[in-house]
């Protein structure tokens, strides 16, 4: 009996089994192990978390290799890892060390300022950012298996993961009730897909799975997105960029499975000290702004 | 009849569709309240290390283990691995199967993969005669079984993929991402 690797049912299945869960950032071994007995369903291992790329500044690229692969032998769970938009030599190098899922992400530096990467072209799956329907379902178009909402990374500011996260269902909503021979101008209009477009109508639902990111921060912010009604949630500096990270993490996925029971969510929230500082988003410069990186 | 879903991570909300299709009325369990007149229970694919921690958190497991007693359960990988007696690590498990199990055998995500598998119970139930087209994430084998339990599928180098031991099923793989309903009309023939 043949075995087929790589096919898409696997690199969406990966994500199908992510559901209900919370993928944390995690920039070593100390973090990742944390990650994992918290509960993590994944763990994304990168350098510096989004708040210190911010803080930073400069150009940020994919992670040392053998970062990565320490981190993959020290925990059980899937491991996640960053490649630069349009960098497709950094995606061959992650699949190369035998990653789990490639996030094409915004966080890092473009290096490709009109196009993506081919994720067809791989075995690994791929995750990458949207804002709205079109830019998700172009993604999905070049092959990427699993989708996630930008918000604004390293902020701690939920504002703009609650308005991608409205956008984006708040488009499909609509297209559930247009007519069939409205849907190739809704193509054209949207830049996505027009198959794709037919079969989000047809399931109701993005064809693949949608997670929410970027600003993350409280056991309530990631329980406010699940009822927004996406998939699960990553959590990046929200986390490790806390007073309690062990604590918070343990509490935000908790909030995830039991995010609609106010009294667990009010249990969960007591006593995790201080929260990421966070930067208001209203008052940061659109330059300093990275959700728009993308095409 | 109902049957419930574990709720705690995975993808539950796909097994949820499998149920409707058989038009059997689906619950969501997350808490020991809800395993309440439920028929049968199917434990989902996700992260087992996961679903663990959060069954423990809400004093899930007891409650989880009574209910075995009287009731059909059925866990898909990650499932499978918690209703195990064994998974040579540290993590919570039912114990209600015997059966040892390893996870993450076939090895990471480039390695999850889709085959056929010639399961003969499978198709006796269901009078079907076409292979079952199974889908592999990270999948757990099954290392050895023991006592009532037995082997229900093997993949070709002999690996065991899916037991039964009396109303209770494991399988490494994914029924519930798969369009066949059978391995689903089989759980429930258990239930009944």
């Amino acid at each position: 009996m043949e075995q087929q690797t790589g096919t898409f049912a696997v690199k969406k299945g990966l994500a199908q089994m992510l559901k209900g869960g919370v993928i944390m950032d995690v920039v070593n071994v100390e973090h990742a192990k944390i990650a994992e007995e918290a509960g993590a369903c994944a763990v994304m291992a990168l350098e510096r978390v989004p708040a210190d790329i911010r803080a930073d500044g400069g150009v940020a690229r994919m992670s040392d290799p053998d970062m990565i692969l320490k981190i993959m032998d020290a925990v059980t769970i899937p491991v996640m890892a960053k490649c630069r938009i349009g960098h497709f030599v950094e995606a061959q190098i992650l699949e190369a060390i035998g990653i789990d899922y490639i996030d094409e992400s915004e966080v890092l530096t473009p290096a490709d300022e009109s196009n993506h990467i081919l994720k067809h072209n791989f075995k690994v799956p791929f995750v990458c950012g949207c804002r709205n329907l079109g830019e998700a379902l172009r993604r999905v178009g070049e092959g990427a298996a699993m989708i996630r909402t930008k918000g604004e990374a390293g902020t701690g500011d939920v504002v703009e993961a609650v308005r991608h996260a409205r956008t984006v269902l708040g488009d499909i909503r609509r297209l559930t009730t247009m007519a069939d021979e409205e849907l190739m101008s809704y193509a054209k209009e949207i830049g996505a897909p027009y198959e794709l477009i037919k079969e989000t109508k047809e399931l109701g639902r993005m064809p693949v799975v949608n997670f929410a990111a970027g600003g993350v921060a409280t056991p309530a912010d990631a329980a406010l997105m699940m009822q927004l009604g996406v998939d699960g949630v990553f959590v990046g500096s929200g986390i490790f960029k806390s007073g309690d990270p062990a604590r918070r993490a343990a509490a935000i996925v908790k909030a995830v499975t039991h995010f609609q029971d106010a009294s667990i969510l009010a249990e969960v929230s007591k006593n995790l000290g201080e929260p990421m500082v966070g930067r208001n988003i209203s008052q940061m410069p659109e330059s300093e702004k990275i959700a728009g990186r993308g095409w | 009849m109902k049957i419930g879903v574990l709720a705690l991570q995975g993808d539950f909300a796909e097994h949820i569709v499998m149920l409707r299709r058989l038009k059997v009325e689906p619950v969501e369990v997350r808490l020991p309240g809800h395993l309440k007149g439920l028929d049968g229970l199917i434990i989902p694919g996700g992260e087992s290390t996961t679903i663990g921690k959060l069954a423990v958190a809400y004093d899930l497991m007891e409650p989880l283990r009574l209910f075995g007693q009287r009731h059909a359960i059925w866990g898909t990988c990650a499932g499978a691995i918690f209703l195990s007696k064994d998974v040579s690590r540290d993590q919570p498990l039912l114990g209600l199967m015997d059966i040892k199990v390893e996870r993450n055998a076939f090895g990471r995500q480039l390695d999850s993969f889709e085959a056929d598998l010639d399961i003969p119970e499978l198709k006796q139930a269901t009078g079907t005669a076409n292979p079952y087209h199974a889908i592999f994430i990270r999948a757990p084998i099954i290392e050895s079984v023991s006592g009532e339990a037995r082997v229900l599928s093997s993949v070709a180098d002999g690996r065991i993929v899916a037991a039964q031991q009396g109303h209770f099923l494991a399988t490494s793989f994914h029924p519930e991402l798969t369009d066949d309903t059978r391995f689903h009309e089989y759980f429930l023939s258990l239930a009944d």
